[in-house]
């Protein structure tokens, strides 16, 4: 039997990034082959080649035994290749029907579009979904559940012989998740190979034929799903080793708690969530993307509402309403998106640390005091060992380290006591990796409670005092870290309803 | 019993809201509003002349607005629609006065000049990447300046070509209903909003228009060629301000090179009264079309009402803010 894909040697860079090292994949003719991997592994990147959105930078890629470079996504539908993509990407202003067919809408002369044939054709393929939705339905006003499934719709729409699904069930309930499932059975007998990315273990043993691992974007193994036990293959996506330059945990068990939070929710990001953090300790998040973690953040900050639970500070309760409130009550936010959130690039050094805080550099007449600037930007440089020429460099001329170090700087001198770190050395290079942690490390010896929100366990293991893990908006358990190992907070990762009862016993 | 109908009404509530409806009926609603209010202030506003008055004020800026949508819907913005109206009107000029082609050359002259500087600016837009305010403010100055360039900064009279004036002026319904007489230049308006009204509901044109506004990549990953797309819908925007161009110059049965300048604005205000999304994705022709008419309205009923005219442009700008916070709280409400 002929692979319907092959992909063999597969290179791919990014700026800064070798995202792919020598990748393989094959995709047989009515089989489900499951593509796992820890978030960054290269699963989105490699399926991004094979769907034509990326162009590769080296390696091979058989369709139906012959040499194919899909150039763009018209060119991979022309070769039978479907994508489900991970985020949604439809036209919220448009119909359903209108989403499903954007590009194939049935025409009449003159460039006229035929409406009746559009709906009716698009109403037979949500029966074939068993999907009970009008097709003259506005796409925004559906759930996300609802417009996964328009999603995977428009992607049955093109026939494809291939059909990528990235992560589809993410936001899908128990009974739609059967009907994908179903759907996936019909396509399988049809011959179609189906391409499945999934964080979800036991999705994978349900519908899985064979699973390829891919770690920091190199080719691990590719295994039978039936005989490798989910430990087995938890393993292979994990497989580092751990840093051993773990420091001493300090003893903050008799510490005031200076952050608790209780029974915290909003929609079905965030369930139900109560911990808390005492002075002097790291408490670290782990969790899969999506899991909720930044959205539970975000609520402590005053970013988002939430719709129940409390949030009590040095033990009083605060009522967090705004980001302001919250920075009243000593809580500050490093978001993972620095540029975005966190710096004004284009200005100095100095003006950056100052600006959190205007207000004390500025006399009765509003008129800011330079000196006074000047003399607390060159003291957190020098605090934090921040490497820049002088205070007035610009922020964008420094590395990503030393402008996480200004953001840092920032929310010292807000006296900020309780610190939440989102994602803090995303796009910083191992070197000044460490830095940060060390610096992270003071600031808890400070008698500061710091919160680490990190998608890589190597981290969080490094780091953390107690880890916090979350899976689909759950708080699934709290390990010291000494018992912490990457084996059981991936199985707390995982943890989804439907697994709950299964693992209950391994990680209790 | 009750509770079933209040939940029916508040469903259909939702739905027209969620249609972007709403924003339609409180604009037609302010519509109706303002004239029954100015008829009862002043016994002269509710004329068969005052009517015929406002809808001709209303034919310029409307079929501008008509134009200004098409681009707006599709995420973008058109700063160069007053002075292009110009151009096309100095082009029709050149042709006919300068040169002495005939009529109807004339009048495709004009439109395809528009259609032309339409094509440049999508081409600025979608392939070389240049953000909409700026290719079009671009082009707005360039335009302004070659118009002045090449008529010589003179107004150019079409007085060698017969039959001009009646463009705008001349009334076929009131030849066939002489108690109707409306001029020409407001069936064109008409015209061009029920065709464009069709394209954008119709046609695979109309349908990318929205698509494009609504997730420009979603529709690229979708296998469209969305920059051919974009310079299309550029193109049909700036042939329609072709034909504003000869509504004015048949007007003033001249082409004034100074003027121009400002009408972008007012055409974008119209829009934007008239419920469409300056982020894209929504809008519709008839809510421009009442969006040019409250503004014309207003005007009128002002001038009627002896209101000093700097006075008039303030109530215009507050007028523009009060519809687009109207927006904002309908939106807000929903989510």
């Amino acid at each position: 039997m002929t692979n319907l894909v092959e992909m063999k040697g597969i290179e791919k860079r990014f700026p800064g990034v070798h995202a792919l090292k020598d990748v393989q994949f094959d995709l047989r003719p009515g089989e489900v082959h499951a593509l796992m991997g820890e978030n960054g592994a290269g699963k989105s990147t490699l399926m991004k080649i094979m769907s034509g959105i990326y162009a590769r930078d080296g390696g091979e890629m058989l369709v139906d035994g012959k040499p194919a470079a899909p150039d763009g996504p018209r060119a991979a539908q022309d070769l039978g290749i479907g994508i489900i993509h991970q985020e949604l990407s439809l036209m919220n202003d448009l119909t359903a029907a209108q989403n499903v067919l954007i590009g194939r809408e049935p025409r009449r002369r003159f460039g006229r579009l035929d409406e009746a044939a559009l709906n009716a054709q698009t109403a037979e393929i949500f029966a074939s979904l068993n999907l009970k939705m009008d097709p003259r339905t506005q796409v925004s006003t559906q759930t996300i559940a609802r417009q996964q499934l328009i999603e995977i719709a428009k992607a049955l729409s093109y026939s494809p012989r291939v059909l990528i699904m990235d992560e589809p069930t993410a936001a899908l309930n128990d009974t739609e998740i059967n009907e994908l499932f179903k759907v996936i059975d019909k396509l399988k007998n049809d011959g179609v190979g189906i391409v499945y990315i999934s964080h979800r273990m036991d999705e994978i043993k349900r519908i899985a034929d064979r699973v390829t691992i891919l770690r920091d974007g190199a080719y691990i193994d590719t295994v039978q799903a039936a005989d490798t036990p989910l430990s087995t293959i938890i393993q292979l996506m994990v497989g580092r080793e751990v840093t051993q330059d773990t420091p001493d945990i300090p003893d903050t068990s008799q510490s005031p708690v200076a952050l608790e939070v209780r029974n915290l929710s909003r929609g079905s990001e965030v369930r139900d969530v109560s911990f808390n953090v005492r002075k002097g300790e790291i408490l670290g998040f782990a969790g899969l993307m999506g899991a909720g973690r930044t959205e539970v953040a975000r609520i402590i900050f005053g970013a988002d509402p939430r719709d129940s639970g409390e949030i009590l500070v040095h033990e009083q309760p605060v009522n967090i309403r705004t980001p302001h409130t919250a920075v009243q009550a000593g809580i500050g936010y490093l978001s993972e998106d620095r540029k975005h959130f966190g710096l004004a690039v284009d200005m100095t050094v100095r003006a950056n640390i100052a600006m959190a805080d205007l207000g004390r550099f500025a006399g009765r007449s509003g008129v800011l005091n330079e000196t006074a600037m000047e003399r607390v930007a060159l003291e957190y440089i020098d605090r934090l060992g921040i490497r820049t020429p002088s205070d007035m460099q610009e922020v964008r001329f420094l590395s990503g380290g030393n402008q996480q170090k200004v953001v840092i700087a920032k929310w010292l001198l807000r006296d900020c006591d309780i610190l939440i770190f989102d994602e803090p050395t995303r796009g910083i290079d191992i070197g000044a990796k460490s830095e940060i942690y060390a610096l992270l490390e003071d600031l808890a010896a400070q008698g500061r409670a710091i919160i680490v929100i990190s998608s890589e366990l190597p981290e969080i293991l490094r780091l953390s005092h107690r880890i916090a893990v979350m899976c689909e908006g759950r708080l699934t358990g709290i390990v010291p870290r000494e018992e912490a190992t990457q084996e059981n907070i991936m199985k707390l990762a995982t943890q989804t309803d439907g697994l709950a009862e299964q693992t209950e016993e391994t990680t209790q | 019993m009750t509770a079933t109908i209040n939940t029916n009404t508040q469903g259909t509530l939702a739905k027209l809201a969620a249609g972007g409806a709403f924003q339609k009926i409180l604009a037609f609603a302010s519509l109706v509003i303002l004239l029954i209010g100015f008829s009862i202030a002043s016994p002269n506003f509710m004329q068969t002349s005052n009517m015929i008055a406002i809808l001709q004020a209303t034919s310029v800026n409307g079929v501008l607005a008509i134009a200004a949508t098409l681009v707006i819907i599709t995420g973008g913005i058109d700063l160069s629609v007053g002075t292009l109206m110009t151009f096309t009107a100095v082009m029709t000029g050149v042709v006919l006065t300068n040169i002495g082609m005939p009529l109807p050359i004339g009048v495709l002259a004009g439109i395809a000049t528009g259609a032309f500087c339409g094509f440049l600016s999508g081409t600025f837009v979608a392939r070389m990447k240049i953000p909409p305010f700026i290719a079009t403010l671009g082009m707005m100055l360039i335009l302004k300046g070659l118009s002045l360039v090449i008529s010589g900064t003179r107004p150019i009279y079409f007085n060698d070509t017969p039959g001009f004036d009646l463009i705008s002026r001349g009334s076929l319904i009131g030849e066939v209903f002489p108690a109707l007489p409306i001029p020409n230049g407001v069936l064109i308006l008409f015209l061009v909003a029920g065709a464009t009204s069709y394209i954008l509901s119709r046609t695979v044109l109309g349908r990318y228009c929205f698509a494009l506004g609504s997730n420009e990549e979603a529709v690229r990953l979708s296998g469209v060629n969305t920059n051919n797309w974009k310079i299309a819908i550029y193109t049909l925007s700036g042939a329609i301000v072709g034909i504003a161009g000869l509504i004015i110059a048949s007007r003033l049965n001249s082409a004034q090179p100074a003027l121009g300048l400002g009408y972008e604005l007012e055409a974008i205000a119209a829009v934007v009264i008239g419920g469409t999304s300056l982020s894209g994705g929504r809008g519709t022709i008839l809510g421009t079309l009442i969006g040019a008419l409250i503004m014309a309205v207003l005007l009128n009923g002002l001038r009627i009402l002896s209101v000093a005219q700097e006075w008039q442009t303030v109530v215009t700008g507050a007028i523009i803010i009060l519809a687009v916070y109207a927006d904002t709280v309908r939106r807000r409400k929903q989510s």
